[in-house]
């Protein structure tokens, strides 16, 4: 006598789903994880993320007796004929100061880039206290061909950093920042370019790169 | 339990099957179309053997380059793949495809088709009673997008991967190596090829589940399945939860190199340390996913040959599914260097190190298994004793390397190289070998050798020690990993260890001579060959077991095995 045994199909096929969908889960929170780790970042100072306050909140900060010291750097990325730097090297402040720094980016090229400034800080433990106010990171900046400008950043160093045992002997503060080109200009840049040649020559810094 | 008394119990398979019983599909239908898991395992096992030929053939072109300082053969080695007058970049870029390709082979071609796809499938269905896996067909895809993905691997190596042919990335895959550092098709074909075998592992998983949820033989309950049929269901779900988020990961990946996305390119806002956390976050479970099976096949053996049903049972279980669980939330101690802060690195060191508390379980149960025990050093014996011993040798470097502030100063070194060999390359192969002899003759229906066997034990035992022993001290003196040249400081242990590596070659040959003995003169293989030690189903069928196994289902009997 033979006797088949076959598994109930629709019950192999219902934990096949469950399994299937808990795969399906993970793809889904592989992708979750790209938002979650922004947000992450900003809440934490992950990764020397720095933190954004409106004037009224800043206003609000009391000023402690710690004095602390923000040096500046300033980066542009290969592709980018840019040049960018700080005004100033460094600035002494005391903790909940509010503090204007100024860097000046200059367009090489012959024609119009825009650029966005990635930025972070160093000591990473230090970017949850770091605040800006103002700054030329929060928007993208236009540069003409040639132009030459000063960009202003508002910030001051929040003084709960000293409640930080992780942060608290932070004497010294590096903030950063790096510019690259937006891809769209860099995309606009790639069909101009035969336009541009019937009027004059290409720009030696473009051609270089 | 899960050990049942051979012929005692239940009925093995039905005897009075008609003559079309054990009737096989033709050549190609069965080996091309097959839905067999006997076949597919074989299958799965031929495949992993080629595949980990070429990844050993690989290791070898490594350690000839290593084996003296300055580059010597780097160049001949990219003449032979193609590249005419390979410049010196293009010789650098040809020994991180090797690393890479080593790694990725080694990984994803061999130890994972082998341990789970060839063992799994052949002696999960048999040692719960089941006539198949939930879905043969399935398990045929599972098998042939490995293959594939194998295919692709191997062609990415002749396309242009940026500095030279090949994709030179790591196996980790890390951007921005992998996105705007590899310029050309070999990364993407590389990617692919993890597309490809990952999806055929969460095939894979999902029929494991299915299987051994729904299928078990009428009495076998959960807590009395053999511990190689947990070990492989707490392995699939690893797998099923593990692998999308690669998947996710390195879709990003294509999606950043070809499509425009900045996923990890912080010029557009994204970040390359999120890559390594998704890539860890799959990354630390997979290597639980090449050792657990391995950990399985282990306690089967040690039980086989001290005559003794394995000490601890549900401790030994339970300590599987505790290591898979704590497996996934330790992932950033291989991201001790990215500049996490000093609360995350105290955090990833304690949930490392719990993870040595549920393996020491294991290793005390089989050490305890044993005491007192009726011991009898059959070459399985043998292997799984060597794989106790150097895969505790891997545990403790383990759990050096856990700490953060150690790891600051070995990271990247090769004592990781060192620490990760010694628990898959004298660890997981070590109970692939153990395996293979403990099953081979049920596989085959012939006896290897036991004499080729132990003495290959021996060979390989000396070869891979002196390879890998000799890297905990390069790794503490400071010798980095993944270069093909060094100080000339290092140059006495390098010697060494490309001395081991030739012996280590020569032990599988010795592996191959025993296949041969085996088919052309091995005795021909009783259904229980190892005695009254062996005692789950696979032992009450014949060898090999008929084409289709239990179509009665066996009926595990509580009063039978109340020990």
């Amino acid at each position: 006598m033979v006797v088949r045994v076959i598994a109930d199909p629709r019950k192999n096929r219902r934990v096949a789903m469950v399994a299937a969908t808990g795969a399906l889960t993970m793809l889904g929170l592989g992708y979750a994880s790209v938002p979650l780790y922004r947000l992450f970042c900003q809440v934490t100072g992950y990764g020397g993320t720095t933190q954004r306050a409106d004037a009224l909140t800043a206003s609000g900060v009391k000023i402690a007796g710690k004095a602390i010291t923000v040096r500046f750097d300033a980066n542009v990325a290969q592709t980018l004929p840019w040049e960018f730097k700080p005004e100033q090297i460094k600035q002494d402040l005391r903790l909940g100061e509010r503090k204007i720094a100024t860097y000046r980016a200059r367009n090489l090229s012959g024609r119009t880039i825009t650029g966005t400034a990635m930025f972070n800080v160093s000591p990473e433990q230090a970017g949850k206290y770091f605040n800006k106010i103002q700054c030329f990171c929060f928007t993208e900046q236009k540069l003409l061909a040639g132009a030459d400008v000063r960009m202003p950043v508002i910030y001051y160093v929040d003084p709960a950093i000293l409640d930080d045992p992780s942060a608290k002997n932070i004497e010294e503060i590096t903030l950063s920042y790096t510019f690259t080109e937006t891809a769209e200009s860099a995309a606009a840049a790639l069909e101009k370019p035969i336009a541009l040649s019937m009027e004059k020559p290409l720009d030696p810094a473009r051609v270089r790169r | 339990m899960a050990t049942i008394p051979a012929n005692e119990g239940f009925d093995a398979h039905d005897h009075a099957h008609d003559h079309d019983h054990d009737h096989k599909p033709g050549f190609f239908a069965r080996w091309f179309m097959s839905t067999n898991h006997k076949d597919i395992g074989t299958l799965y096992l031929i495949f992993a053997i080629f595949a980990g030929i070429i990844g050993g053939a690989v290791s070898g072109m490594m350690r000839a380059e290593l084996a003296y300082p300055g580059i010597q053969y780097l160049g001949y080695f990219a003449e032979l793949l193609g590249t005419a007058n390979p410049s010196f970049d293009e010789q650098l870029h040809l020994w991180n495809v090797l690393i890479t390709a080593h790694g990725l082979i080694m990984v994803f071609f061999m130890v994972m088709p082998a341990i789970i796809g060839g063992f799994g499938n052949w002696f999960v269905p048999l040692m719960i009673g089941a006539p198949d896996m939930a879905f043969p067909r399935m398990n045929n895809v599972s098998f042939w997008l490995t293959f594939v993905g194998f295919c692709s691997l191997m062609f990415s190596a002749f396309m242009p991967g940026g500095t030279g042919q090949g994709a030179g990335t790591g196996w980790t895959v890390y951007a921005p190596l992998s996105t705007s550092g590899s310029v050309g098709p070999a990364v993407d074909f590389a990617i692919f090829s993890l597309h490809l075998s990952g999806a055929g592992s969460i095939l894979g998983a999902v029929n494991f589940i299915t299987t051994i949820f729904n299928m078990r033989a009428p009495g076998m309950t959960l807590h009395k399945m053999p511990l190689f049929v947990w070990s492989v269901l707490v392995t699939a779900f690893l797998l099923l939860l593990a692998l999308p988020v690669l998947a996710a990961a390195i879709t990003m990946l294509l999606t950043d190199r070809n499509f425009g996305t900045t996923f990890f390119d912080p010029a557009g806002g994204g970040d390359p340390v999120l890559y390594q956390h998704l890539f860890w976050f799959f990354g630390h479970p997979e290597v639980y996913i090449m050792i657990l099976p391995g950990f399985g096949i282990i306690s089967q053996i040690i039980s086989t040959f001290s005559k003794k049903p394995v000490f601890g049972y549900l401790g030994m279980a339970y300590a599987m599914v505790a290591i898979g669980v704590v497996g996934f939330i330790v992932w950033a101690h291989h991201m001790y260097t990215t500049g996490l802060d000093v609360n995350t690195k105290m955090y990833f060191t304690a949930a490392t190190m719990v993870i040595a508390v549920p393996t020491g379980i294991k290793i005390f149960s089989w050490i305890a298994t044993m005491w007192g025990g009726s011991l009898e050093f059959k070459s399985p014996m043998v292997w799984a004793m060597g794989f106790i011993f150097l895969f505790t040798v891997g545990g403790v470097t383990g759990v050096v390397l856990a700490n953060g502030g150690i790891d600051d100063n070995l990271h990247d070194t090769y004592y990781v190289v060192a620490h990760f060999h010694y628990v898959l390359s004298l660890g997981a192969v070590f109970s692939l070998f153990a395996g293979f002899f403990y099953w081979f003759p049920k596989m085959s229906g012939r006896m290897h050798s036991e004499f080729l066997s132990h003495l290959q034990f021996w060979v390989f035992f000396v070869g891979v020690n002196l390879i890998f022993f000799p890297m905990h001290f390069l790794g503490v003196q400071g010798m980095p990993r993944r270069y093909p040249d060094y100080a000339e400081a290092f140059a006495h242990w390098n010697w060494v260890a490309s001395i081991g590596y030739v012996i280590m070659a020569a032990s599988i040959a010795i592996f191959f001579i025993n296949m041969a003995y085996a088919y052309l003169a091995g005795k021909k293989a009783p259904a229980n060959y190892w005695g009254e030690g062996a005692t789950t189903l696979e032992w009450t069928l014949s060898s090999p077991p008929p084409f289709h196994q239990f179509e009665t289902l066996p009926v595990i009997d509580d009063a039978a095995h109340a020990h």
